[in-house]
């Protein structure tokens, strides 16, 4: 049986880990080759690392840190982060990514997903959605949630699907940084208007939230950072809860 | 050992010397006949699409070489689809290595299958060690139904090949580079065949 996902996500910059990373058995907390190579050894099913790095030489950095990556760490991972073209794609699959994820540049230019999906498949194409709702209508917002835009979710989901993405990873802004739960009804619609895995994520806070997501979200991946950082959940402590409420997973 | 990983422009192959390499042997990428020829282990990688990754085989002549190979071949996700007779992701035939044709999962899933799933029924030196149940990570939308080559099975929506034999030539449909310690393992088997 296909089990359910367990992602944690490291933010970076200029090649390091940002967010306060609180592992007391790590050498370099900055350092995410270290921090991914624990997590896969915990039980992580696969890795997202998200770029917000704003220099010239960004591109460059991220290549090398996704060849390092690839190098130590035996699971999959998704780079994010800036990324707008077919170039930025290849340059990161040929350093060894399993997937990247796109977010404000398929929205500003929605047959980027096309071209991706044609050049380099499905398969690794993930297309990163930022909502938050506005009177009660969820509405997709750029630049880490910053910017609306009038764009409703659902459509923009369907669109995604249409032109041939293989993932979608949702982060609910309403829901982020809350450790309330994740957005388990928008999910369950997604789910239902969709055929593609729905990664959730946004408001990880208690094992309980990765029940809920699963089983009323209907998601296929529960995404999450800063509780996996500070070690509030342990990814087995986790699992070992989810194979208890019948969830599957991989142990 | 020589082991070579056939470069034919489909595909993340990095992740596949990596996983090699901290096994402890060396891989290297090639398209040149002569080199996969006189290899001792030939890794057959591929993601993307199955029509124009044949088409990439055609053009270099590849898909004349790699069928007649006698050392152990190992042909990963698209590359075991390749090694069918046809595949119905772009209605190409195959290398028609193995006897069944690739098909799409129904709509009753999501398509594409991805993560981790659990293998079973194994059958080969390939899963030497290897548990029954264990998890390995797919990434896929096409599969191959279970036949007389399958040495190992799996289940989303329907039974379907996740590993497939016949002689020197073997297929996984899981990434091994991805599948954590039990992937390590699979690759190693292969390695010391």
């Amino acid at each position: 049986m296909l089990t359910k996902r367990i992602i944690p996500c490291l933010d970076i910059k200029n090649g390091r880990t940002v967010k306060g990373i609180n592992f007391v058995d790590l050498r370099d907390a900055g350092d995410p080759v270290e921090l991914a190579e624990i997590y896969a050894q915990e039980g992580a099913d696969e890795l997202v690392f998200l770029d917000i790095s704003a220099t010239e030489e960004r591109r460059k950095t991220l290549a090398e840190l996704v060849y390092h990556v690839a190098e130590k760490v035996n699971i999959p991972f998704t780079v994010g982060g800036g990324i707008s073209s077919v170039e930025d794609v290849d340059v990161l699959l040929q350093n060894g990514a399993d997937k990247v994820s796109i977010n404000s540049s398929a929205v500003k230019r929605p047959e980027l997903i096309n071209e991706l999906v044609s050049k380099f498949g499905s398969q690794c194409i993930v297309v990163a959605i930022d909502a938050k709702q506005v009177d009660g209508n969820w509405k997709v917002h750029l630049v880490g949630g910053k910017v609306p835009t009038e764009i409703d979710l659902f459509e923009w989901a369907k669109e995604v699907e249409e032109r041939g993405a293989g993932e979608i990873l949702f982060t609910s802004m309403d829901h982020d940084g809350t450790k309330n739960g994740f957005a388990n009804k928008a999910l369950a619609k997604l789910s239902t208007l969709v055929n593609i895995p729905i990664i959730a994520s946004g408001g990880a806070g208690a094992i309980s939230h990765f029940t809920d997501t699963f089983v009323d979200g209907k998601a296929d991946a529960a995404l999450a950072a800063s509780i996996f950082h500070f070690k509030e959940i342990e990814i087995k402590d986790l699992k070992q809860e989810l194979k208890k409420e019948g969830i599957p997973v991989r142990l | 050992m020589k082991i070579v990983i056939i470069n034919y422009g489909a595909g993340n192959i990095q992740s596949i010397k990596f996983a090699i390499q901290r096994l402890g042997y060396e891989a290297i990428l090639s398209d040149n006949v002569a080199e996969i020829q006189n290899a001792d282990k030939v890794i057959f990688p591929g993601v993307g699409e199955a029509s124009s990754a044949m088409t990439k085989l055609r053009t270099s002549g590849l898909d004349k070489i790699i069928p007649n190979l006698n050392q152990p071949v190992l042909g990963i996700c698209l590359g075991m689809q390749l090694m069918c007779n046809f595949s119905e992701e772009g209605n190409t035939d195959g290398l028609g290595i193995f006897d069944l044709d690739v098909v799409k999962f129904p709509k009753s899933v999501k398509v594409p299958q991805i993560g981790w799933n659990e293998i079973g029924e194994l059958k080969s030196d390939l899963f030497k060690t290897i548990p029954e149940k264990s998890h390995i990570y797919l990434v896929h939308s096409y599969y191959a139904p279970l036949g007389d080559e399958t040495i190992a099975e799996s289940e989303y929506a329907l039974g379907y090949s996740a590993a497939l034999q016949k002689d020197n030539f073997y297929g996984t449909q899981f990434h091994p580079e991805k599948s954590s310690d039990v992937g390590a393992q699979i690759l190693k088997n292969f390695l010391e065949l």
